[in-house]
């Protein structure tokens, strides 16, 4: 029993934590949300580099073979350097749907190009995992899909979509197939890529999943976003405290007031125990344990307040400059904003891990369709 | 990552709970905060024979004499959570004087007093507050004033568990007021509760019981041999023992069984009609704490290993303690409230659930947050420890 990372784990995330700081640093974040439609090549061929997109693809294919706990730690620090990158939909929901449910052509068709950082699929699987806000669903008819899907990450550049209908069926959807049309939509975050898609009659090719399949990508992606806003809090909670050590108020460190040192501990008290929670969810995930899903849900449903916290209260303890530009605060406070609301909001995800463990009747379910 | 146990992990487990099956009609009946009776400590001795208890303390003074293993530790408690069986005697006297006299007492201290504690004959209370000196604790004025081979005490101890039930007392008492600074001067001392001088008044509190006792000592004569560590050291010999107490005091497995109790309360109680969990405003705060709980357990397997590794576990050990307790709090709220008005009822009185043991919990809850260490001084532990931030400065001293 070892309830901790390998030493390996630990250098492999030293590592990239020191590759990162130079791929994206704070001058690379503002240029890529001054303009979100265009693709960040560098920030991404540096990612490839340190062999990111081949995390989740099996060494057959040309990838790493690693597991969704090695995703979330490098997904940890992504949040923490908010990289403009295209990691959830590219290098964590693509390889694991095309490895899990993708045919064998399809399979040594992409996964060799998806490792190598070459090909990049985007994600259009939100409207069946966090809800619908649009009255327009999305439907398959004889291999065909018709409709719209909202909130789909990692669109720009991308030469592909891993989608789900409305009844969470998975498919595989060329970005130039005829009938598609891409709306980019722009949130408060800049640092990553949102579109809603226009599907009329658009060809597109089955993946074997049914609604396992989208279960599992809903778990995954909850996971890494999760593990998103744990680096992005602490990145903020850190700033925090480091900026309460110098700055001087009434001739000491506002550090030193017990009103500002409390509000530091709450960030740090309220985070840090989400940390073992996601390592023992991406445990419980590699190893198809019985309670991976729920695990995932309270994961995300955590981390996405105990950041939230950490995001306002790290800002607050910068007092007026907190709300500037010139720190760059803002790109951590958007990141955390997107993360919380995307793929289950803590409210939805609470409601899922009722009806997970049979407390409530699917009828009781009170925020619409479970996946 | 790897939760999986090695075979001897795997066959303790077995030879734990086949033990357990074995044991039942030896199980002795809740005591409350008394003396334990002779069933209790029966048990006791049984769990010591077996290494179910004082599993680590040296056989010379009565314990099992086994290495450390966190993990046959851990199995142990899990294994006890998943029969209901009682544990071993859980005490004041057990889980804060003993590893203190193991660490600073001496020689004959350490045979004298250990095994007798361990086997429940002897009852311990703890004489560290006073009314002036709470979260400021060394500011602490009981004194002690050296007459031939005597100390003469007198002074004021409150917030004293089971000191009416007790035999002896570990105190902190100023010897050497004079001493440079606060933390200087100050004993750790160990005497029988009867001795001539002592009065205890218990401390009513607003659960109803008195959990709490003051006690008041006037001109009481304790031989300078009962120093434990040196003298002048007391607040050095105390942080060892405060130590303990902050660990005891966050049990995430117990906040998960109180947790599991209200997911099935909620299944059980209706209101017109409609069962509580199916309530979604009742069913996300429960779902909320649960998530809290669950974080909390995987946080303390975190530590359990941080610790075996012998690694310093830094900011993520002093979290514990406020987030812990202020989760149970919390649960013992969601309970009240998913009975509602009936939450009200207390103890015996006609419909009430369960003798209203969540009402008195979310009193009783409210102490745990308090002691050991106020939400707020753990914070500033957490500041100052853990996140490095500056100590307050000190006040110039009034001219």
């Amino acid at each position: 029993m070892e309830f901790s990372l390998t030493d390996e784990q630990r250098q492999f995330q030293e590592e990239v934590d020191k590759a990162l700081g130079r791929i994206s640093p704070l001058e690379r974040v503002r240029k890529a949300a001054a303009s979100p439609h265009e693709f960040a090549q560098d920030v991404w061929s540096g990612l490839a580099d340190l062999g990111i997109p081949a995390m989740l693809v099996p060494e057959a294919y040309g990838g790493l073979g690693l597991g969704l706990l090695d995703a979330v730690l490098v997904a940890e620090l992504l949040g923490k350097h908010v990289v403009p990158a295209p990691f959830l939909g590219a290098a964590v929901i693509a390889p694991l749907a095309l490895v899990g449910f993708g045919t064998d052509e399809l399979k040594s068709d992409l996964l060799p190009r998806i490792a190598a950082g070459e090909m990049r699929l985007g994600a259009a699987i939100a409207q069946p995992v966090s809800g619908n806000h649009e009255k327009t669903g999305l439907h398959a008819r004889s291999g065909k899909l018709s409709g719209k899907s909202t909130f789909v990450v990692d669109h720009i550049g991308a030469h592909g979509f891993v989608v789900a209908d409305d009844d969470g069926r998975l498919f595989y959807v060329e970005a130039d197939a005829e009938g598609l049309d891409i709306l980019t939509i722009d949130t408060v975050d800049r640092t990553r890529g949102t579109a809603q898609l226009a599907f009329s009659d658009v060809a597109a090719r089955p993946l074997d999943g049914g609604n396992e399949g989208l279960g599992r990508l809903a778990d995954a992606t909850r996971l890494v976003l999760a593990a998103d806003l744990l680096g992005a809090g602490w990145k903020m909670i850190n700033d925090a405290v480091e900026y309460a050590k110098i700055r001087n108020q009434f001739g000491r460190p506002i550090g030193s007031f017990q009103a500002v040192k409390h509000m530091c501990s709450e960030m740090a008290a309220g985070l840090e125990p989400g940390r073992a929670l996601l390592w023992y969810a991406g445990y419980a995930f590699d190893n198809d344990l019985e309670d991976a899903s729920l695990c995932c849900m309270h994961a995300k449903a955590y981390m996405a307040e105990a950041a939230r916290f950490a995001a306002r209260t790290a800002t607050e303890v910068h007092g007026g400059m907190g709300i500037t530009d010139q720190l760059g605060l803002q790109y951590w406070f958007k990141r955390v904003g997107w993360s919380y609301q995307a793929y289950g909001s803590p409210e939805r995800l609470r409601e899922e891990a009722a009806l997970k463990q049979g407390l409530i009747a699917r009828e009781r379910f009170a925020v619409g369709a479970a996946p | 990552m790897d939760l999986t146990y090695s075979d001897e992990h795997e066959a303790f487990r077995r030879e734990v709970r086949a033990f357990l099956a074995a044991n039942k009609e030896h199980y002795p009946k809740p005591f409350g905060v008394n003396r334990p009776p002779d069933d209790a400590r029966a048990w006791q001795r049984r769990l010591i024979e077996h290494g179910y208890a004082a599993r680590t303390i040296p056989e010379i003074y009565g314990g099992f004499g086994a290495e450390p293993d966190i993990l046959k530790s851990h199995i142990i408690a899990e294994e006890f959570s998943r029969a209901k069986a009682p544990w071993g005697l859980v005490s004041q006297g057990i889980s804060m004087l003993v590893p203190t006299l193991l660490e600073m007492g001496s020689e004959e201290q350490k045979r004298r007093w250990i095994p007798p504690t361990l086997r429940g004959e002897i009852v311990w209370c703890q004489g560290y507050s006073e009314p002036g000196a709470g979260s400021d604790l060394a500011s602490l004025s009981t004194s002690a004033v050296e007459d031939g081979d005597d100390f003469i005490i007198n002074g004021q101890k409150i917030w004293t568990t089971t000191a009416h039930a007790a035999d002896m007392i570990f105190c902190l008492v100023r010897t050497e007021p004079d001493a440079p600074n606060k933390y200087l001067g100050i004993s750790y001392l160990i005497f029988p509760m009867d001795t001539p001088g002592i009065e205890i008044r218990p401390l009513m509190t607003m659960t109803g019981n008195a959990e709490f006792n003051e006690v008041f000592f006037t001109d009481v004569r304790v031989p300078k041999s009962q120093v434990v560590g040196a003298r002048g050291q007391g607040w050095t010999v105390s942080n060892a023992t405060l130590k303990h107490e902050r660990g005891m005091m966050g049990d995430p497995n117990a906040s998960a069984a109180r947790m599991n109790s209200i997911l099935q309360l909620m299944g059980e109680e209706t209101l017109d009609g409609m069962r509580v969990i199916d309530m979604p405003v009742f069913r996300d705060r429960a779902m909320r704490l649960q998530g809290k709980v669950l974080a909390m357990q995987y946080h303390g397997m975190r530590l359990l290993t941080m610790q075996a590794n012998r690694q310093d576990p830094g900011l993520a050990r002093l979290i514990v303690k406020l987030q812990a307790c202020e989760i149970n709090h919390q649960l013992a709220a969601l309970a009240v409230d998913v009975m509602g008005e009936m939450g009200l009822l207390y103890h015996d009185s006609p419909l009430s659930r369960s003798h209203g043991v969540w009402q008195k919990r979310y009193m009783f809850d409210l102490a745990m947050i308090i002691g050991g260490g106020t939400a707020q001084i753990q914070k500033n532990l957490i500041a100052e420890r853990g996140l490095g931030l500056p100590r307050e400065p000190k006040l110039a001293k009034a001219k």
